[in-house]
């Protein structure tokens, strides 16, 4: 993890309306880091996180992603990051080397790096029996996993996971974080919406979000102290609790 | 441009593995087309008709007078010269024409014998005999009342010539017709499910968060569409000469140039239904009620236009297949040109601009 800040807001705002989905969050995420991005459901998590990367445009404030404003360059902060939504987003009735290809070719790769990249993942996920076969017959947690690889496929600066491990099993789960330590580890910054508190331990950084308000930013062992409290667990629980938006 | 191909790849990829909808795609045209040969045709009334009136005497005058106060006649124009006759059916104006020989009073008084002539556009089969029906009962009607003050029978004959479609057949209808309806579904439903079925999978989220123009989207999903389009368009031409003998009587370029802007205007339109609906059902419907519907009832398909209240033919207007429906019969059945289908082209055209500029003003409002 160094110092280099890659993802930086300043009191990023979005309104639907009177109501405010997010209100005023500043923050900063380092290069390399793992930072768990939490908060209950209508926190306002994807609201803000789709102004991050390029899909909702921001009421008020100013952020800039791998140093590119979010207003002005988007097509720059487009190439720089990668994403990996809530929804399965990989085309069921293709291969997994057509997804490959397919996802390879829109982020501009050549022939040639689609080609390498294409045999190193199927290699690295041992897909190798299953390369031609068509993504639906996977399992869940292999799409996952597929679909974790193809975000990173163009080597982006950042990569944003919206709740990456949903419906996943306990094995699985684990595997795929060993991916994004992987990926971390070779400088790609991991930035994770989640709802299992057992992976916010696996964060560098972790922010909870109550009502669109940022209530806490700091590594989970800091966090636990300062809440006196065992498990993030808890810290969520504490936090989550004054939250007025029901569900 | 690398992303385009890409992009493309694997759209025909969706389209190709779905092998049941490929086969409804392109055989569906086949199937309505050699089903669709009868539409219903119940009654006409105000049909625009122009007489020719060789004999100018008191009996043609009555004549034309009834025809005038009857409920099906309109008459829309008076022909001095026989030559005037064809070039009035080629504005597509009228739909049928009479023609009172020289003398005819005095042929019906001396030698107890005259003649009319009937010509309808039978480019709608049904329409053109259930008018000849009418215009000869009316003048039966005259004959009768004539041949009650006196006591020898006076016959006028009268001689019909369904123009254009001399045996009635239906196929002169359900060709347009099939063209109008098939290639629209084809365009605009499949393009707006299939640009829905991204957004409802969420993998249109992940498109747009890529370096992927979403005009580069769209037209990926585009392409494909008009393609099957054209190859309906030959199945359909190639049916409709090779095995219901429906010759193409005008310019075959001028008819192929047509329907390429009414595939784009469908194909606009299906663009717009996706960015209105979220879901492919959503899309489905709108297609279904907003397309099919109004083609079938609207289009003067299967119903004529002139026997609709005034609020239906206003609305008829905004339906695009009425226009093309129009062109292609013009084109493929009278062999009129460019000078006298120049307006319908032009409304496809605007309409299409229309659908256009509302899609993109949509779609940026979405983001």
């Amino acid at each position: 993890m160094s110092s280099e800040i890659v993802i930086k807001t300043n009191k990023l705002t979005k309104k639907f309306g009177d109501f405010i989905a997010v209100n005023e969050i500043t923050f900063e995420v380092f290069k390399g880091e793992i930072f768990g991005f939490l908060g209950a459901n209508g926190a306002g998590k994807t609201t803000a996180m789709k102004m991050l990367i390029g899909i909702s445009k921001p009421s008020s404030g100013s952020a800039e992603i791998a140093g590119f404003d979010i207003y002005k360059e988007t097509e720059q902060i487009k190439k720089s990051i990668g994403y990996m939504s809530q929804k399965f987003s990989l085309y069921e009735d293709l291969t997994i080397r057509e997804n490959i290809q397919l996802f390879g070719g829109i982020y501009g790769l050549s022939n040639k790096q689609i080609q390498k990249k294409s045999n190193e993942l199927i290699n690295k996920l041992n897909l190798q029996n299953k390369a031609d076969k068509l993504v639906a017959s996977l399992p869940l947690g292999w799409k996952q996993k597929l679909a974790f690889s193809i975000a990173i496929l163009h080597d982006p600066k950042i990569v944003f996971l919206d709740e990456p491990t949903g419906g996943v099993d306990p094995i699985t789960r684990r595997q795929f974080w060993d991916m994004i330590y992987e990926a971390a580890h070779n400088g790609i910054t991991v930035f994770a919406t989640t709802h299992y508190m057992d992976e916010a331990e696996y964060c560098n950084r972790v922010s909870i979000m109550v009502d669109g308000v940022i209530t806490a930013l700091d590594s989970p062992n800091n966090l636990k102290k300062q809440y006196n409290a065992n498990s993030m667990d808890e810290v969520f629980l504490t936090l989550a609790r004054g939250a007025k938006r029901g569900e | 441009m690398k992303q385009l191909l890409t992009f493309l790849t694997k759209e025909f990829h969706h389209i190709l593995r779905d092998k049941r909808s490929l086969l409804v795609l392109l055989g569906l045209p086949i199937v309505q087309l050699l089903i669709f040969g009868f539409a219903i045709t119940p009654e006409v009334r105000m049909a625009n008709i122009a007489i020719l009136d060789n004999a100018k005497d008191e009996t043609t005058r009555l004549i034309i007078h009834k025809i005038e106060n009857s409920k099906y006649f309109d008459i829309d124009r008076t022909l001095i010269k026989n030559e005037q006759v064809e070039k009035a059916f080629k504005t597509g104006k009228i739909k049928a024409a009479i023609v009172f020989q020289q003398n005819f009073q005095n042929e019906l008084m001396h030698a107890n014998k005259a003649q009319v002539q009937i010509i309808a556009d039978a480019t709608d089969p049904n329409q053109a005999a259930t008018l000849i029906n009418y215009a000869s009962a009316i003048i039966m009607d005259y004959q009768a009342g004539l041949n009650q003050q006196n006591k020898l029978p006076y016959t006028i004959t009268t001689e019909t010539r369904m123009l254009y479609n001399p045996q009635l057949k239906g196929a002169y209808t359900s060709v347009p017709g099939v063209m109008g309806m098939i290639l629209l579904l084809i365009s605009a439903m499949m393009t707006s499910i299939s640009i829905v079925k991204e957004k409802e999978l969420g993998t249109m989220e992940i498109l747009l968060v890529s370096p992927m123009k979403p005009w580069l989207v769209i037209i990926s999903k585009v392409i494909p569409y008009f393609i099957i389009s054209l190859v309906n368009v030959a199945t359909i031409l190639i049916l409709s000469v090779f095995v219901l003998g429906l010759p193409i009587q005008g310019s075959l370029l001028l008819l192929i140039v047509s329907t390429v802007l009414y595939i784009f205007c469908a194909l606009s339109f299906g663009i717009l239904i996706s960015t209105i609906s979220d879901t492919q059902q959503a899309a489905m419907l709108i297609s279904l009620l907003g397309l099919m519907l109004p083609v079938v009832m609207l289009s003067g398909y299967a119903f004529p236009i002139a026997n609709m209240p005034f609020i239906l033919q206003v609305l008829s207007n905004f339906v695009p297949a009425k226009w093309y429906i129009i062109i292609v019969k013009g084109v493929m059945i009278k062999g009129i040109g460019m000078e006298q289908i120049w307006k319908e082209l032009l409304i496809l055209l605007a309409m299409t601009v229309f659908f256009l500029m509302i899609s993109i003003k949509r779609f940026k409002i979405r983001l």
